[in-house]
């Protein structure tokens, strides 16, 4: 497996404990983000009111999920790093995201499926980082697992909606599980600051997660009359910095501003 | 004589959130401690949600307010554990909500839980004190807030959503 640890260009690959650390704090930093900017497309195009509220408000938690973990990151990282550097002056390769984040947002079914398994994902992954021996980790994942609870909740409640209710939402429902479900398997792939991280409990391993967000998924998706894939190939990567095509053209919009007026404030 | 520590304690009363004017930061029970050092004023905040807009706002106001009154080097100090939750808003905030037009917290604490389709505890309505309401949506115009409509007068309201 290749190294793709380095925090910037310029810093050593060498993956010493903090390398390992502040990559692991980026790795969740990176996916709260590109989620929280992907469902944030939807702002004044949700397909009514209330539920346009509802996804935007749900990008502001994960924002400010990953604000906090950046700032943490920036701290860690040292060498004159902030959270605006991290996340507007890093490039491709460098993000630690998931690949699920990262594809583009489809139609709602599948922006509430991906949401849905995220959540489901992310609610595991904090239930148990609060236990982090780490103070600040534990902290961030304590607030955080509050504000996913009611994004799990939102999200299943769609993925049964869509799955049981009419011919088109439930056709779509399962166009949407083809098209994502390829990519959930990669959540539960450890990286190696994701093992190593979590030898030291300070984070967690992913692969321990795996059979109850199988569980969950079931539940939801017995409900909404809809079938669970089974033995499907999964695509991996993004983790370790080799994403999809769809992460660049994220980048260039979310990043253009720092790039184009570098240290630019409003 | 007010202590310096008492002063600071008055005038965090006059900071309000930016999102909903009529309570304090004290109301909301976001201020964690006041620490005087020598020269140093710190305010120790805890944000409400992880991505509220508000809490730039707040911790300028904050400042300002303290400088306006002769307070130097002050710090505000953003602390997350133990996560803010909304039994730490104060009475008087409640009242102060409801008379705003907005359902206070919920006083039994009901954190959202993962039941699906539930209805939670009765929510007051605001305006014409019935309990029969319904919630149209979980998410409201900012993270903080649900949103309700009363069956009884018809009116839609806020609902400052258990946390």
């Amino acid at each position: 497996m290749e190294k793709n640890l380095e925090i910037s260009a310029s810093s050593k690959i060498s993956p010493k404990r903090e390398d390992l650390e502040g990559a692991y704090i980026l790795h969740l930093a990176d996916n709260a983000l590109i989620l929280g900017q992907r469902n944030a497309e939807w702002c004044g195009h949700g397909p009514v009111l209330e539920q346009d509220i509802a996804i935007t408000n749900i990008s502001l938690d994960l924002i400010g999920q990953a604000r906090n973990f950046y700032q943490y990151a920036a701290l860690l990282i040292g060498n004159g790093s902030d959270e605006d550097k991290l996340a507007y002056l890093r490039n491709e390769r460098e993000f630690k995201n998931c690949l699920l984040v990262e594809l583009p947002k489809g139609d709602w079914a599948q922006t509430v499926l991906r949401q849905f398994f995220f959540s489901a994902y992310q609610s595991l992954l904090y239930t148990e980082l609060q236990k982090s021996s780490d103070e600040q980790l534990a902290a961030i994942a304590v607030k955080a697992l509050k504000e996913v609870t009611y994004h799990l909740r939102w999200s299943s409640e769609w993925v049964i909606r869509l799955g049981d209710g009419t011919e088109e939402s439930r056709q779509r429902m399962k166009n949407a599980i083809n098209e994502l479900w390829p990519y959930t398997g990669e959540l539960f792939v450890a990286a190696d600051y994701e093992i190593a991280t979590a030898e030291k409990s300070f984070g967690v391993d992913p692969s321990a997660l795996k059979n109850e967000w199988e569980e969950k998924v079931n539940r939801v998706f017995a409900e909404a009359m809809l079938v669970t894939p089974v033995g499907k190939w999964m695509q991996t990567g993004g983790k370790q910095g080799k994403h999809t095509e769809h992460l660049g053209y994220i980048l260039v919009e979310m990043q253009y501003m720092q790039r184009a007026f570098p240290d630019s404030e409003w | 004589m007010k202590s310096a520590k008492e002063k600071i304690w008055s005038l965090l009363e006059t900071v309000t959130d930016p999102e909903v004017p009529v309570l304090s930061v004290t109301d909301l029970g976001i201020i964690r401690e006041v620490n005087l050092t020598d020269d140093i004023t710190e305010i120790v905040i805890t944000p409400t949600y992880s991505g509220c807009p508000a809490m730039d706002v707040i911790s300028m106001n904050i400042k300002m307010i303290l400088l306006e009154n002769g307070f130097k080097n002050i710090k505000i100090k953003s602390v997350l554990s133990p996560a803010w939750t909304t039994d730490w808003m104060s009475e008087a905030g409640n009242e102060k909500l409801k008379k705003y037009g907005i359902a206070p917290p919920n006083p039994k604490q009901q954190v959202c839980n993962t039941k699906l389709f539930e209805a939670d505890e009765a929510v007051q309505c605001p305006h014409c004190n019935s309990f029969h309401t319904r919630r149209i949506s979980e998410f409201g115009s900012t993270a903080c807030k649900a949103l309700f409509v009363c069956n009884d007068c018809k009116e839609p309201f806020d609902y400052f959503k258990c946390h």
